[in-house]
């Protein structure tokens, strides 16, 4: 991208005009919720509901979570810096579907014991690297209030950036669950696009190092 | 079109049968694609007629036969069966058929006769899964010779009173209640006996969850996950899963096909 085609400083948008466009990406991020709402009032979730409604929660958790990490890559390319004030609502929305996609499997999964989800858990490997995923994930979404950001100082930027390990290990999940049926299209594709973003930032990483 | 039959009280269930729509619509026939509902979007393609199965291998009178002679080989029943499905779920469905022993016996298998294998078609063009290479087509299956000629096996042409729908495995397929649904072929254009056991398509893939007995069995967990109980379709959003049974409740039928054999290896 040469200079001319950035658009000139003055063009950058406050945090006020990006806050005033949450409750838009708020609708758009709740659309997989009122889809499954509209598709179970009109016969629509198929013969096997609980299988449709776990599957497609771990695949919006998997969007948002996708989402939420390249909202970084998007506002330096765009130099829109003020983009971030998007960023916690993703990540909450990543949250949120992870624990629909949580609750699914522990109720029609698991019909609640807790006993019986442990040892789902010990037993298999994808059920172990999914669970391993949330718990710091769970951590992420406790401590992303304004108050622990302050509160947490240095500590809070180093314990947010397992949000990378979060994503591959829900990409690797994903993976396992495919594995016995040789059909790797979705996680790879997944895979791939978690890639990209990581990459740009080692490529930013190392730009800004030269730069020094 | 329908497909009358007399029903046979000695394979009736009380259950309360899946709906002929989730039957319909909700399946795994890898030909048209890996989703549930492919195989009702994708199937209607799939050309039924003329259709031939071709009977042979190790048999003293191997023939082909047309399917309208097929169908006319012995007298059609209803059978309410149920069917479990290797990834835990359940439906009980009402096939129209014959045990399939009925047609071995019209080729006399030889004593080499030791295990029977089923082809299912290709018809490239016809169906869209096939590019997915995940199963090295065709689909094959297969049984041993007593699981064959068990009078539980059976070859079925319809279900609901009705000719087969495409995509539950027109215009011919087989029915083994007390397996996992993988082993009950559809679409079947060959079957072979043979000696030696056949390499059968899950097996070939991923031989530590798939194996060829694929019985079903509560004690022998799926690598990925229990087969303990299962999801019986149709019965609700908040219904609890239901107890999975040995040999999916046909024990007193079948189990004697198994005696003296660890379950636990030959899964």
């Amino acid at each position: 991208m040469s200079a001319a085609d950035l658009p000139p400083a003055s063009a950058n948008w406050t945090a006020r005009q990006v806050a005033r466009a949450k409750p838009l990406v708020f609708l758009l991020a709740l659309y997989p919720a009122l889809r499954w709402v509209w598709l179970g009032f009109n016969d629509g979730l198929g013969a096997n509901p609980a299988e449709f409604l776990i599957r497609s929660s771990g695949l919006w958790a998997l969007v948002a979570l996708l989402l939420t990490l390249a909202v970084t890559p998007l506002r330096r390319i765009i130099r829109q810096p003020a983009l971030v004030r998007l960023r916690r609502m993703l990540g909450l929305f990543a949250f949120f579907y992870t624990v629909m996609h949580l609750l699914g499997w522990a109720f029609w999964e698991r019909g609640w014991s807790l006993a019986s989800m442990w040892e789902d858990v010990l037993q298999r490997t994808f059920i172990t690297v999914g669970m391993i995923a949330f718990v710091p994930m769970a951590a992420l979404a406790c401590t992303s209030t304004r108050g622990w950001i302050r509160r947490m100082g240095h500590c809070w930027q180093a314990l947010h950036r397992s949000v990378y390990a979060v994503a591959a290990l829900s990409v690797w999940h994903f993976w396992l669950v495919r594995a016995g049926k040789n059909d790797f299209f979705e996680p790879y594709a997944y895979g791939a696009v978690l890639a990209m973003l990581l990459l740009i930032r080692v490529g930013y990483f190392i730009r800004q190092r030269r730069a020094r | 079109p329908a497909l009358p039959a007399a029903p046979n009280p000695e394979y009736w269930l009380s259950n309360k049968q899946t709906s002929e729509k989730d039957v319909s619509s909700y399946n795994n026939f890898y030909e048209f694609g890996t989703g549930k509902t492919d195989p009702l979007e994708y199937a209607a393609k799939m050309q039924t007629s003329p259709w031939t199965v071709s009977v042979e291998g190790e048999a003293a009178r191997p023939r082909s036969f047309d399917i309208d002679d097929l169908r006319k080989l012995a007298g059609l029943e209803e059978r309410i069966y149920r069917l479990r499905c290797v990834e835990a779920w359940s439906m009980v469905i009402p096939w129209t058929g014959y045990s399939l022993a009925a047609l071995l016996k019209q080729v006399e298998p030889t004593s080499k006769a030791k295990y029977v294998e089923f082809v299912t078609v290709v018809q490239p063009g016809n169906m869209p899964g096939l590019g997915d290479r995940i199963i090295d087509w065709p689909y094959v299956e297969g049984l041993r010779i007593d699981e064959a000629m068990h009078p539980l096996t059976m070859l079925v042409f319809g279900v609901y009173g009705k000719t087969l729908p495409n995509q539950n495995g027109a215009p011919v397929r087989v029915a083994i209640p007390w397996k996992y649904g993988f082993k009950s072929g559809k679409s079947l254009v060959k079957i072979r006996l043979v000696e030696k056991m056949p390499v059968t398509s899950w097996v070939k893939i991923a031989p530590r969850e798939y194996g060829f007995y694929a019985n079903v069995n509560p004690g022998v967990p799926h690598p990925r996950w229990s087969q303990a109980t299962e999801r019986r379709i149709g019965d609700g959003f908040f219904a609890p899963r239901v107890d999975t049974l040995m040999f999916n409740g046909y024990a007193d039928q079948v189990a004697s096909l198994y005696a003296g054999m660890d379950l636990g290896k030959n899964y």
